[in-house]
């Protein structure tokens, strides 16, 4: 029974492997325990389904996403492609971020655009003022899914961001319709996940769910990784439109005689330009960003998305409708 | 560091749990200002004067229209010493299977009452999910004090009624808060009106209760999930098995045995994205690759040659039923998802229905209906690698799926018992005797024995009882032999002088290599000063080769004498204790023993994981 010497205090491998917030022997921090189980939820869902995809926007929850199935799968590449629903709203620096991003991770991209479906005429635009096209992506998401025959779809979606989103599963099982059944869905325990579907239905998968904003952030500058510069704050035209502060872009003209002022701000999410708002914010670094989101009392989304603020149960009912 | 704290919350409607997650989230700024608008906003348009903080939980349309909680729900807020993640679960009865979902990976379970009710029927059946659940912690907050004139008497009523209870179920850790959610008394500031009551606020309790040897870190277990293989220029021919450490340390140059296959191999080593790691444990996701070429899928577990799990075509298990549409009967063919493996199985045998508030058996239940609970044998096509669930919650757990709706129709907890798992190899010897390895793989645990020797004062028994803790809370027995409490007992004939202490110390030995024989963990605290007498411990173990090691905790006499917990230093210094070790008779300090703590090695739980860390090598 030969046992090696040991000598506490002299150095402890487990602080390494806990990752670089070094933890003390046999735990893990918060952080890097959140890690394990995306992790987990990732190789779980490329062992259990024929072909998965990731929806990948090139905001902070999606690029955290990608990163995450990078290391799940590493030294392998990631084994599935990523798909983005473009409403043709999108932010310029965002989608220059996602092509760029996309093509450093030599991950294959699918762009599937909510303007391909208005022009065959499947859909049709609301075209008053103010319209947006934010429940035009549900039928172009589900036709994506649909041509690409694929059985699990990942999603950077939080609990913490939204009441409804905070009763979802991390396996959500969606009908072949692609819709979401909050009153019946099926019990998750421990980590064990219910894979199991029929031809032509999917299951939506979470790898985020237990993160906070906080978390991502952290993550995001504990792993140095990129992100779009709209997050950092940054000058540019915005005007005030129903308590929120809006960027000008070529998709989002001021009304008549609304005022518009060159202010330093930042985006808190990034959805489309003509229902995502912006705040002020000097925090053009990531711990000064890190600084804000921890003592900010206002969500990310209740602060700048026009687009939960429909009714109360706004978001449930998209999400039965089978967005994300 | 921030650790991660999972907690299940229960009651019944009008509890106030809500009042009381709405009051930690605020206190503790989980709630964000839009939020707390927006339910004021509701609470108004519906009449109410007060702002209604149930709605905080309640997300879902029909939850709102109800005015019920339906769902599951998660709430995340975080304190400098903790991140905290609630799972929210509805009381209601017909939702028990909403309180199985929060409760499987919880470390603590709040169970509230309301004191005017005192405990009811739905307050046994949480705590007795919560301990078939496993859940290590429990924490009773006994609300609305406010109500009943903060009543000292009325409150350890409530508290005798419920230990009457949970006497009869598997829990160790149970908390008594006696508060006012309403009001805020012991939730996150101490009540003024309750000064009978000693014991930490709420959110106190929960940053400080100790989650450490909650994860098993004794039996390794790796189910492999998925196989990486990689043929880029800078990993050639990669084969790795990615997986989550499901319990126990795992170390490069272990030996492990794959099953089922039964094959053996070495692990090469343990790979993550951000490098190679020297040690992998639960909750760790990681890559292990082995030094042999041999085939290892998806399904299997890497385990010891020498503590492995048990390997069986019939589960017996107790199963909470949660499908609505159908319920479980005998003969009826379902999925079962283990750990990473998936296999057909009858449901062969119901042995009993449990009625969950009088711990009741009927014998005579024809089937489990949604909500019910009971105990099945299960027969698998394919045999799966189990361990009891309450050794190993990640191997000892599964799902029932139905195999034509694909629902997730119920959830079972894994009893091993001793008797089945290891009948083919357990022979009685001629002289009528169990042998050793037969006791051991009977009992699922081995013995061995642990000297923790060193100055009074130096750490050895609050270390010992620690490590004693952590291996009995793991489900192995384990006993700690006291120097000081000896010689109360056994010893008490025996004084100081040199030939005393001999024997003092012979006789420790000789009770621990019982113990161990017996298939116990036997840990000695003595200060056992002289190196033969150490030796005499060693070679009695080493004859009956019984697995030892010595442990030296190495605090220096100047600590030990200004700590002086028993006030001996001052004594013996002031010459009223003659011969005590340091003062006027010599410490011999080890130079061998198999695992020295310093005084850098810190706090006490980090002493406890090195020594369970050696354990693991020595039992292995």
């Amino acid at each position: 029974m030969a046992i090696p010497r040991v000598v506490a205090g002299s150095g402890t491998p487990a602080g390494a492997a806990a990752g670089p917030s070094g933890a003390g022997h046999y735990r893990l921090s918060d952080i890097r325990a959140l890690e394990a189980q995306s992790i987990h939820v990732f190789r779980e869902v490329a062992a259990e389904f024929e072909r998965p995809t990731l929806m990948f926007s090139g905001g902070k929850d999606s690029i955290v996403m990608l990163h995450l199935a990078k290391k799940a799968f590493w030294p392998a590449p990631v084994p599935f492609p990523v798909l983005h629903v473009d409403t043709g709203r999108n932010f310029d620096e965002v989608l220059e971020f996602r092509d760029r991003h996309a093509a450093e991770l030599g991950v294959r991209l699918v762009v599937a655009k909510v303007q391909d479906d208005i022009d065959a005429g499947r859909i049709v635009e609301d075209t008053s003022p103010g319209a947006t096209r934010n429940r035009l992506q549900t039928p172009t998401l589900l036709r994506a899914i649909a041509e690409g025959r694929h059985d699990a779809v990942f999603g950077g979606a939080r609990r913490d961001e939204e009441k409804a989103r905070a009763k979802e599963r991390i396996f959500s099982f969606r009908d072949e319709f692609g819709q979401w059944d909050p009153k019946n869905q099926r019990p998750e325990l421990w980590n064990i996940y219910n894979a199991r579907h029929n031809k032509g239905e999917h299951i939506r998968v979470f790898p985020l769910s237990n993160w906070t904003e906080l978390d991502v952030w952290n993550y995001i500058r504990d792993e140095g990784i990129d992100v779009p510069s709209i997050y950092f704050a940054h000058r540019r035209e915005v005007f005030q439109r129903d308590g929120m502060l809006m960027a000008v872009t070529e998709h989002l003209a001021p009304g008549e005689g609304d005022p518009v002022s060159e202010t330093m701000v930042r985006f808190r999410t990034v959805g489309d330009a003509d229902c995502t708002g912006c705040v002020e914010s000097m925090a053009e670094s990531i711990d000064l960003v890190i600084g804000e989101v921890s003592s900010t009392r206002l969500t990310e989304r209740g602060a700048t998305r026009a687009d939960d603020r429909i009714s109360e149960a706004g978001m449930e009912d998209r999400k039965r409708e089978g967005y994300f | 560091m921030a650790e991660l704290l999972r907690l299940a919350t229960a009651g019944s409607v009008d509890d106030g749990k809500s009042t009381l997650i709405g009051r930690l989230l605020y206190d503790a700024k989980g709630i964000f200002e839009d939020q707390l608008e927006a339910i004021r906003r509701t609470s108004e348009q519906r009449g109410g004067t007060e702002t209604d903080l149930a709605l905080l939980t309640d997300g879902l349309r029909a939850e709102r229209e109800q005015g019920i909680t339906i769902d599951v729900a998660y709430r995340y807020f975080a304190t400098p010493k903790r991140k905290f993640i609630i799972a929210d679960t509805p009381g209601h009865t017909e939702y028990t299977r909403n309180m199985v979902t929060g409760a499987s990976n919880a470390h603590v379970a709040l169970i509230l009452i309301d004191a005017r009710k005192g405990v009811i029927e739905q307050t046994r059946r949480h705590a007795f999910l919560s301990s078939m659940l496993g859940v290590p912690h429990m924490v009773v907050c006994v609300n609305k004090m406010d109500l009943i004139d903060w009543d000292q008497d009325r409150y350890e009523r409530i508290k005798s009624d419920f230990m009457e209870f949970a006497a009869r179920l598997n829990v160790h850790d149970i908390t008594f808060i006696p508060i006012s959610a309403l009001r805020g008394d012991n939730v996150v500031q101490r009540s003024e009106h309750m000064w009978w009551y000693d014991g930490s606020p709420l959110l106190n309790h929960l940053e400080s209760v100790y989650i450490g040897s909650d994860e098993n870190f004794i039996d390794p277990r790796f189910p492999v999930q998925y196989v990486i293989r990689s043929q880029s220029p800078e990993n050639p021919d990669f084969r790795g098995y990615a997986g989550t450490v499901a319990s126990g340390v795992l170390r490069p140059g272990d030996d492990v045995l794959v099953l089922p296959t039964g094959t053996t191999s070495r692990i090469a080593s343990i790979a993550t994205a951000d490098g190679e790691v020297a040690e992998a444990f639960p909750p760790m996701a990681v890559v292990i690759t082995l030094e042999d070429d041999i085939a290892v899928s998806r399904g299997d577990i890497l385990c010891r040659p020498n503590n492995r799990p048990t390997v069986s075509h019939d589960i017996e298990a107790t199963v909470c039923w949660m499908d609505d549409r159908t319920s479980l009967a005998e003969g009826r063919v379902y999925l079962l998802k283990h750990s990473t493996r998936t296999v057909r199985a009858t449901a062969q045998t119901l042995h009993y229905r449990l009625d969950i508030n009088g711990l009741h058996r009927d014998e005579a239940a024809p089937q489990l209906e949604l909500n019910e609970v009971g105990r099945l044998t299960f027969r698998c096509t394919e045999p799966l690698l189990v361990d009891d669930y309450t050794t190993n919650r990640s191997t000892g757990s599964f799902i029932i799926i139905d195999p034509i709706t694909n629902a997730t129709v119920g959830a079972g907890v894994i009893r091993v018992i001793a008797s089945t798992h290891a009948s083919p190899n357990v022979v009685r010897h001629e002289d009528g005797r169990l042998s050793r390895r037969d006791r051991f793989a009977a009992l699922g645990a081995s013995g061995a024995t642990l000297l923790f020797t060193g100055l009074s004062g130096a750490g050895k028994s609050t270390l010992a009882a620690g490590v004693e803790e952590a291996f009995v809370r793991s489900g192995r027995p384990a006993f700690l032999l006291d120097g000081d409490n000896l010689r109360h007992g056994l010893n008490a004939d025996l004084g100081f002088s040199d030939r005393d202490r001999t024997e003092n110390v012979r006789r420790a030995g000789e009770v621990a290599a019982m113990f161990a024989e017996a298939g116990s963990l036997a840990l000695i605290a003595l200060i056992c000063p002289f190196a033969e007498d150490r030796q005499l411990i060693r070679t009695l173990h080493e004859q009956a080769g019984l697995a030892f090691a010595e442990i030296f905790v190495d605090t220096s006499i100047e600590e030990c004498e200004r700590r002086d917990p028993k006030g001996l230093y001052a004594r013996a210094r002031a010459g009223q204790l003659p011969g005590f070790t340091g003062i006027d008779s010599a410490y011999e300090v080890p130079l061998n023993p198999e695992l020295v703590l310093g005084p850098e090695a810190g706090l006490l739980s980090e002493g406890v994981s090195l020594v369970l860390g050696l354990l693991e090598d020595l039992l292995r």
